[in-house]
């Protein structure tokens, strides 16, 4: 009711808006009028959306906080000391734990998930993004019911095919390998789902059509057109694609019982199953903790904008 | 606009299945075959032989394996855990998130590039290390939030029988409320702001224009929120396996896919993990099929 009244004459409202600013050159992303606002909330309202913008923000980063300075404590420190205070500085110690642990299984372990996950983005990704562009751009019989069964794919857990996947991995004798997780981690149903937004909003149809005319195959306009017009799309679905990988846990817990296998995540969680018996185990578990989360950290936040079209592109339908 | 049907038709059928072969030889693989194959070891059981040697022999039970499921107190049991975690996360992240961007796009909001890194970081967090963090923030003796609370006079234990529910959930709310936000904050961005400054000419304050002109306007957004977070909630599996470690109020058959792990690795019954995991299957998409049509005629509305 609301949104009829909103989205359908807002031809009106917009003339009153323009007339309130006679110049129409505003920069893109700046709304307009928003320091008038501000003046009229007062610096009440304006102080109250700040501090629980502060607060909201605090309670998301206080947990990786205590985790930098958990790392650079010893036991002693760890159980005696505030928090958010530092103790002696054992950092190095700690590190030199990690790597001493169960004869440096740890890089091991870090080597493997940068395998899988990598693996999973790049080869899943272009499996994705050709499915994808396929569906965007290709007529052909039985489409719907196809692009239906991604859709399918989209909507069942991932847990949920775990054991499914082990049952059948064990049937032809893959478990405890490492085709166990690299065969799984291509599948991505929703990436091929983002891919075809993508493939929608990157690569004109006239584009495609002057390539044919030209007289280049439709495999050879993908991948000299198509797949660098949709490069921004294919880094966002990898980056997906890795941070799934990298965090899947329950996969590689049920399919692989070497040590020499695992990825980081399983690991972890091993050695944090020592640490409970023995506290002195938790300046070493928390340390590997923290190196296996900074490689993600520092890929977050260098690839913000891609991260950020990822997630617009997936709530749009 | 013929014509590109046309041509797109005349490269259509050999090279679309070209482009999509990938895909869906990996999809059967990994999705299908695993989901027929389970399905059809969830009817037989193995049953040892009288004497108790000579191994057992595999037979047909037809749906025995489902109604032991179902009979099993351990596993109904753990339904309604998931049940009752359902209704106390998804309100809280949803809620959480829908404040937070409300208040991310309002115009006196400072730094929001600043504020949206934040709120994002710890969806960079593994969920076993989230988990890990966590299972330190509650233990007594390391914990700021226990230590804190002690010193206010309350005492707390995050890990007893009755809130260790509470604290997964907060674990789970932690991971997926600042993914939510920039979700839903791109949707707010997308509201033209005239209707905004016109609202503000009208007379509405702040708050007015965020709850009835923003908010109806993202309610396409949230209903994708919600129709993954039911998904999501589902796959529940990491965090009280972790959080299982540190503490015995978590069993090996918390919720269903610890139920089902512990049935295929611990009680060796694969026939009944197979059942139980076409439950949780079907669950999870009866659950989102239902979500689906619930958002496409609240979104029609």
């Amino acid at each position: 009711m609301i949104t009829e009244t909103v989205s359908a004459p807002s031809r009106p409202s917009a003339g009153v808006a323009r007339r309130k600013h006679d110049d129409g050159s505003r920069p893109g992303g700046k709304r307009p009028g928003g320091n008038r606002l501000s003046r009229e909330g007062g610096f009440a309202s304006a102080f109250t959306v700040n501090a629980l913008l502060v607060l909201g923000c605090a309670y998301m980063v206080l947990p990786v906080l205590w985790l930098f300075f958990a790392a650079t404590k010893d036991t002693a420190d760890l159980y005696g000391t505030p928090a958010y205070s530092l103790g002696r500085f054992a950092f190095v110690e700690n590190i030199a734990a990690v790597i001493g642990q169960d004869g440096g299984i740890f890089f091991r372990w870090m080597g493997n998930s940068v395998l899988y996950a990598g693996f999973g983005a790049v080869l899943g990704g272009l499996v994705s993004v050709m499915a994808g562009y396929a569906f965007d751009k290709f007529q052909f019989r039985g489409k719907k019911a196809w692009f239906g069964f991604v859709l399918l794919g989209v909507l069942i857990p991932n847990t949920a095919t775990v054991l499914p996947m082990y049952l059948l991995a064990s049937v032809f004798g893959i478990t405890n390998t490492v085709w166990a997780i690299l065969i799984p981690v291509l599948c991505n149903p929703f990436g091929v789902y983002l891919a075809r937004v993508y493939s929608s909003s990157y690569v004109p149809d006239e584009t495609l059509e002057a390539a044919r005319v030209d007289g280049a195959g439709p495999v050879r306009s993908f991948f000299s057109l198509g797949l660098p017009m949709m490069m921004p799309g294919f880094i966002t679905i990898a980056l997906f694609q890795f941070v799934g990988a990298w965090n899947n846990f329950m996969l590689p817990l049920v399919m692989l019982q070497d040590q020499q296998l695992l990825p980081v995540s399983v690991g972890i969680s091993i050695w944090q199953g020592y640490s409970v018996p023995q506290p002195e185990f938790s300046p070493m578990v928390i340390t590997a903790s923290l190196l296996s989360v900074i490689p993600l950290l520092i890929a977050f936040i260098m690839l913000q904008r891609f991260w950020k079209s990822g997630l617009t592109a997936g709530s749009v339908k | 606009m013929a014509r590109k049907t046309s041509t797109m038709s005349g490269t259509g059928g050999r090279t679309a299945a070209l482009f999509l072969f990938p895909f869906f030889a990996v999809f059967a693989v990994a999705m299908i075959a695993p989901v027929v194959y389970s399905l059809v070891l969830s009817f037989y059981a193995q049953q040892k032989s009288g004497l108790g040697f000579g191994g057992a022999k595999t037979s047909f039970v037809g749906l025995e394996n489902y109604v032991q499921v179902f009979q099993s107190e351990t596993f109904t049991g753990g339904l309604g855990r998931l049940a009752l975690y359902c209704l106390i996360y998804i309100p809280c992240m949803v809620g959480g998130a829908v404040v937070f961007a409300l208040l991310l796009d309002a115009t006196v909001a400072r730094a929001r590039k600043l504020f949206q890194l934040l709120v994002f970081l710890p969806h960079a967090v593994p969920g076993v290390i989230a988990a890990l963090i966590w299972a330190y923030l509650y233990t007594p003796g390391v914990s700021p939030l226990v230590q804190a609370l002690q010193s206010g006079g309350i005492q707390l234990n995050f890990l007893d029988a009755h809130l260790v529910l509470p604290s997964i959930v907060n674990i789970a709310v932690w991971e997926w409320t600042g993914y939510n936000v920039i979700i839903l904050f791109t949707a707010l961005q997308a509201v033209p702001r005239e209707i905004l400054e016109a609202a503000r000419v009208d007379g509405a304050g702040e708050i007015r224009a965020a709850l009835s002109i923003k908010f109806p306007l993202i309610l396409p957004a949230l209903s994708v929120i919600i129709l993954f977070t039911v998904i999501g909630t589902l796959q529940l599996f990491t965090e009280p396996s972790i959080i299982s470690k540190a503490t015995a109020s978590v069993t090996s058959t918390w919720v269903p896919n610890l139920w089902a792990y512990d049935a295929a690795f611990n009680r060796h019954n694969l026939n009944q993990a197979a059942a139980a995991s076409i439950i949780i299957a079907l669950l999870a998409a009866g659950l989102s099929l239902a979500v689906t049509r619930f958002s496409s005629r609240m979104n029609k509305a």
